[in-house]
């Protein structure tokens, strides 16, 4: 009897988990599709824009700032002991620009912007605004879908370069306010130890956190189901589920880059 | 003309739709009475292709609405208007916005024509000069009229109901039964009105059909429904606790 339960409750849970990778391979369809059908209504993408890259800024800034002071001081810790401070620029440089502003940045629009997006189209679905749209000729995914995908993959890239150089503004400040190394040295040896593939893979990684996040959101939002307390559960779904994504994302691409861009 | 024939709609186990049929007529007004949860606004979804059946059909003027492609059910969605029960107003835009959302979105008119239909349907619903304000600023009667007002802006020929007159007062009640039959005399509309409030149902209907048990069991006049013999119907229409409807639903539980 236990083990029929065990089972039955592990059939569900495949199903279930095949069924969302289902339904979201399909919104991602339609809305790849969509983005290149006309109309295109820039108002729309420029006003979701605005929420998640402009209205994301201050949070942006303050978490990039405090990484790059943890950072920094982490490194100086074990940098201290072989007498190699300077080599802290580089590695924070390398390390914030290749992983952590793009991941950090990522996690941070997913909380934010994401299960916005999801609270908002989740409310939209149980008073039966998406039904509404339909009936008004008006297709939900290229009018409610289409905008917030691009705005929040095309922004997460901008917010990661802008989180990148707050990163390493703290860890600057630590390197040369507390541990006395040199502003100039320090920021010759951060230059010098950045190449274009560095930043090129961590925009890349970005973009498709950016993606990732915005499908996520939206078909949490729109597979709402009941009143206030599926709106919470499927807000709380959208950023674990946008959280695990993003970090088998991330260590997908990170090895893709490790092999193909050595 | 709304023909809906043996339509069948299941959602998991649970049967809601079992081989209905029912034809609407141009031009008149129906009303579908049954209780809550029985699957009539399952019904109207199906009308205007929200939903699909499992089988059957549903013909508008003609032509099967889940067999439509995309272009022609947005054709058929700016002749067949929807009215929902708590109103669905855009919660981001104004009453104007929401009421002017399809000419904008679907047409190049200007924006004193535009502002000149949004104003026009508004008033016709009695709300004249509250473009400006927003959804969450109205009573509950005045959405249900704004977002009729949206159902009328783009001129349909059929509007469908989804109980217009649940959550108000009585005397809002009134008011949108009068105003229901005041945009069928004046626009000349097919009306498909679900509710379970009898009284709207007699002030409103040219016809009435019962739905119960996922199928219509009576359709007739006003007069002739109270004068039904079937006992489902009449305690139904008297709204009495006791009879074969509730007895079902104790033999389920106990």
């Amino acid at each position: 009897m236990m083990l029929d339960k065990f089972f039955v409750s592990l059939g569900n849970r495949v199903m279930s988990f095949l069924y969302f990778c289902g339904g979201l391979a399909n919104l991602a369809g339609q809305t790849v599709y969509l983005v290149f059908k006309p109309p295109y209504k820039w108002e729309r993408i420029i006003e979701q824009s605005k929420k998640a890259g402009f209205d994301s800024f201050p949070i942006v800034s303050m978490v990039a700032l405090f990484i790059g002071f943890i950072f920094a001081l982490q490194t100086a810790y074990f940098m201290q002991r072989i007498g190699s401070e300077i080599y802290i620029a580089s590695m924070v440089a390398l390390s914030i620009v290749r992983e952590l502003g793009p991941v950090i940045t990522a996690l941070v629009v997913a909380g934010r912007v994401g299960a916005s997006i999801t609270a908002e189209l989740g409310s939209m679905q149980v008073t039966e605004q998406i039904d509404a749209l339909e009936t008004l000729a008006t297709n939900p995914i290229k009018y409610l879908v289409v905008p917030r995908f691009l705005a929040v993959s095309l922004m997460l890239p901008l917010l990661t370069v802008y989180a990148n150089a707050i990163g390493i503004l703290g860890s600057y400040l630590i390197c040369v306010l507390k541990l006395g190394i040199s502003s100039t040295m320090y920021m010759t040896v951060t230059f010098e130890s950045i190449f274009f593939k560095d930043l090129f893979t961590g925009l890349f990684k970005s973009w498709i956190f950016g993606m990732v996040i915005a499908l996520v959101s939206c078909y949490e939002g729109f597979n709402v189901k009941g009143g206030a307390e599926g709106v919470g559960k499927a807000t709380t779904n959208s950023v674990v589920i946008s959280f695990i994504m993003i970090i088998a994302a991330d260590c997908l691409f990170t090895a893709l880059f490790y092999f193909i861009l050595p | 003309m709304i023909e809906i024939k043996d339509v069948r709609k299941k959602f998991n186990d649970h049967l809601v739709l079992d081989s209905l049929s029912l034809n609407i007529q141009t031009g008149s007004t129906c009303v579908i009475i049954g209780r809550s949860g029985c699957g009539k606004s399952v019904l109207l979804k199906h009308i205007v292709g929200l939903l699909n059946p499992d089988s059957g059909r549903v013909l508008v003027d003609g032509k099967q609405v889940s067999a439509l492609s995309e272009r022609e059910l947005n054709f058929l969605r700016s002749k067949v208007s929807m009215v929902f029960q708590a109103g669905a107003l855009f919660d981001s835009m104004t009453v104007a916005e929401n009421v002017g959302f399809s000419l904008i979105e679907h047409t190049h008119i200007g924006q004193k024509e535009l502002l000149e239909r949004v104003e026009e349907s508004l008033c016709l619903v009695g709300l004249c000069g509250v473009g400006n304000l927003m959804p969450s600023e109205l009573s509950g009667g005045m959405k249900k009229r704004v977002a009729l007002a949206r159902a009328i802006c783009i001129k349909p020929e059929v509007i469908l109901y989804d109980e217009p007159t649940t959550g108000v007062d009585p005397i809002t009640a009134d008011s949108i039964n009068n105003l229901i039959l005041s945009l069928h005399d004046k626009l000349k509309v097919t009306s498909v009105v679900v509710t379970h409030d009898m009284k709207s149902a007699y002030q409103v209907a040219d016809r009435i059909a019962m739905m119960y048990n996922g199928k219509i069991i009576f359709e007739g006049t006003a007069s002739e429904i109270q004068e039904s013999k079937d006992a489902v119907v009449h305690q139904f229409i008297n709204g009495l606790s006791k009879g074969p409807i509730t007895e079902t639903i104790d033999n389920f539980r106990y």
